[in-house]
């Protein structure tokens, strides 16, 4: 039964008196299991750095259960967690260089000066800092102490790592090759990990699963591909996914044989009752009002599709990204190949029922995707 | 960055000069006092053209002091390690209580913890005149009065709220990430605060403890009331120099120069992070 790692159970943050201060985390329930990497995703001040901080001791919980591999930690002191964590504002000591603050870590663990010395080079080599470890904080770049700071989390072989927005500052090129190494070098270790970022990019390369907060409540925490094709809502819908999910307000009619949105603009878009399964079809007739969205990459053009019209057309490189004005709003559509569409031209704008997915319009709970139910 | 007009730096220069010299010379006026008898320092119009000597100095050291009315013993040397021993002490007592309490201001806000060091700021600016009545009377009644216990418990109240304050800004600058990245490398926050506030909090302290310093031996008040002879330091003893024959000018001259010198030495010594420790509190005041 000790397969789980870390166990959060009904956690309240509030900065300030209980029920009164500020409420940065909501009601938070979480399980890790051994050996997983979770991604807290979200935008400032959602929360995510609160969890983790609440995590590792330096917060207090105002309400609710924190264990860690079965044991409640919450009132304890962050020594007796066994946590390592890496800090988003690297936090190195000044007085010692590099490889001292590396090593460091490992001082409580009493090992030997030459397995100190191989573990230092071998976590080193992986971040590419192996000329710097003689250097002190202050002369090295933002990018370099993050990375010493990383390298201090990860060399330590705690019950959980904690790693603080670990890539911020890094070049986009060193970004995705130490993304892959780290995952390998956790992976490999059998450790388990908790980052949390801003950036989709890395939670969906590094993490397992990922847990998107937003104003202090836990909107959904699946895997990457799950967030994405499954949404649990809107704001997990169009948060993650870049470029950003399409989404238009619609209202439904339907029939024996026909379902149809109702767009701003007298937009209508029909389909055939039988593109969706019955109880999807049940739960779209039974509301009014309903958030439609499509993700970019599943707009298709066609002929005989709504009429939209051209205004923005890039050529990324590698991909050509088309807004189009559609229905009051804009309808951003991705191609891969290159398409000479001049803005103002009009285009057929195709949305398959299986690309689907329907918000309530109210609550923003997930309805369907495509053809199912959420 | 330096785009000030060579005139500009005249300028600049020609109005320091002169803030210095209107600062230096008394100093520099009593440094020459000390070398000359009374007739040559009372002599009109002064001159700094004079034969030096150096028995106002041995007169400090002997403790023997020539006046018109015959020979009088002055208790200076005493006095002069008085000073140092109550400076030493209450600045040591003021670190070893006032540190622990900054660090606690600093990190840990809680209801009225601003009102305790406020508080205890305001130590500072009431006048010593205004509690040295009371003061009196409780230090006769719990046996305090003539003794340097009592003396170094009463410097607290110029020492204590310095350090607190200017130390408080000092680890309050430092990055609470730093210690707790060595707290959860499994160390107790007693370490922490040992191993890394403290170091990295060290010039602030420095300054704090050099100002301390100077202020506790600048005392006069304080000691004049609640100690006598033998426990007074330089400020009060150098009343003794007013004699019932006359002020003996030289002998002063040379008293301050002897006074001065411990503190000034320690202020050049420490003036890197006297500056420092100064402007850091002034702005995290």
């Amino acid at each position: 039964m000790n397969d789980t790692a870390l166990l959060i159970r009904d956690v309240d943050k509030f900065y300030g008196p209980v029920d009164y201060g500020v409420h940065a985390v909501k009601k938070l329930n979480m399980d890790v299991g051994k050996g997983e990497i979770i991604a807290l995703l979200g935008s400032s001040g959602c929360g995510k750095t609160s969890t983790l901080r609440m995590i590792a001791g330096f917060e207090a919980v105002s309400r609710g259960t924190i264990s860690l591999g079965g044991r409640e930690v919450q009132t304890l002191a962050p020594v007796r967690r066994n946590v390592a964590m890496a800090f988003e504002g690297y936090s190195l000591y000044p007085p010692l260089t590099v490889r001292e603050n590396i090593a460091f870590a490992l001082k409580a663990s009493k090992l030997s000066q030459s397995v100190v010395d191989d573990k230092v080079a071998g976590i080193a080599k992986l971040l590419e800092i192996e000329d710097i470890l003689g250097r002190y904080p202050s002369s090295i770049s933002g990018g370099q102490q993050q990375r010493a700071s990383l390298g201090r989390a990860l060399i330590r072989d705690a019950s959980l790592h904690l790693l603080d927005e670990p890539m911020g500052q890094l070049e986009p090129q060193l970004r995705a090759v130490l993304r892959g190494r780290i995952k390998h070098y956790i992976k490999e270790r059998g450790l388990t990990a908790i980052l949390v970022t801003h950036d989709q990019t890395e939670a969906n390369a590094l993490a397992d699963r990922i847990a998107v907060m937003e104003g202090g409540v836990l909107q959904q925490f699946d895997t990457p591909q799950k967030i994405k094709e499954r949404p649990a809502n809107l704001f997990t819908g169009t948060f993650v996914g870049e470029p950003p999910m399409n989404v238009f307000e619609a209202s439904i009619a339907g029939s024996e044989n026909k379902v149809s949105f109702g767009l701003k603009d007298g937009v209508r878009l029909d389909y055939a009752a039988s593109d969706f399964s019955h109880a999807v079809r049940d739960a779209l007739m039974k509301r009014q009002k309903v958030v439609l969205g499509i993700r970019p990459y599943a707009v298709r053009r066609s002929a005989d599709g709504v009429s939209g019209r051209v205004a923005v057309n890039q050529w990324l490189g590698d991909q050509t990204h088309i807004a189009a004005d559609f229905a009051g709003g804009t309808m951003v559509l991705v191609e891969h190949d290159r398409t000479e569409l001049a803005v103002g031209q009009p285009i057929g704008i195709r949305l398959d029922p299986s690309s689907l997915h329907v918000f309530d319009g109210d609550s923003g709970k997930a309805i369907s995707h495509g053809v199912e139910l959420a | 960055m330096d785009t000030t007009s060579p005139l500009e730096r005249i300028l600049r220069a020609v109005a320091l000069t002169l803030v210095v010299v209107f600062f230096m010379f008394p100093i520099f006026w009593i440094f020459l006092m000390s070398f000359q008898t009374n007739e040559t320092i009372l002599s009109i119009p002064p001159s700094i053209v004079f034969s030096p000597t150096l028995s106002n100095y041995a007169a400090l050291i002997t403790g023997k002091l020539q006046t018109a009315a015959g020979t009088l013993d002055i208790a200076f040397m005493r006095n002069l390690g008085n000073s140092i021993f109550l400076s030493v002490t209450s600045v040591a007592v003021a670190l070893v209580l006032g540190v622990p309490a900054a660090y606690a201001f600093a990190r840990h806000k809680f209801k009225g913890s601003e009102d305790i060091a406020f508080t205890l700021l305001s130590f500072r600016f009431a006048p010593p005149l205004l509690v040295l009545l009371p003061l009196t009377q409780y230090f006769q009644w719990l046996g305090l009065s003539n003794t340097y216990f009592g003396l170094i418990w009463v410097y607290q109240l110029i020492c204590l709220p310095l350090i607190l304050w200017i130390v408080r800004g000092y680890f309050e600058d430092i990055s609470a990430d730093v210690e707790y990245a060595y707290r959860i490398a499994g160390h107790s926050w007693f370490a922490t605060f040992r191993k890394i506030a403290l170091p990295l909090a060290g010039p602030g302290i420095a300054a704090a403890g050099l100002l301390a310093f100077i202020f506790a031996w600048n005392n006069f008040v304080f000691a004049l009331v609640l100690a006598s002879a033998d426990k007074q330091p330089v400020t009060v003893g150098a009343l003794a120099f007013i004699t019932s024959s006359g002020i003996q000018y030289g002998q002063i001259a040379s008293a301050i120069v002897l006074s001065v010198t411990p503190t000034l030495a320690l202020a050049l010594y420490a003036q890197r992070y006297l500056v420092e420790g100064l402007s850091l509190g002034a702005v995290k005041g």
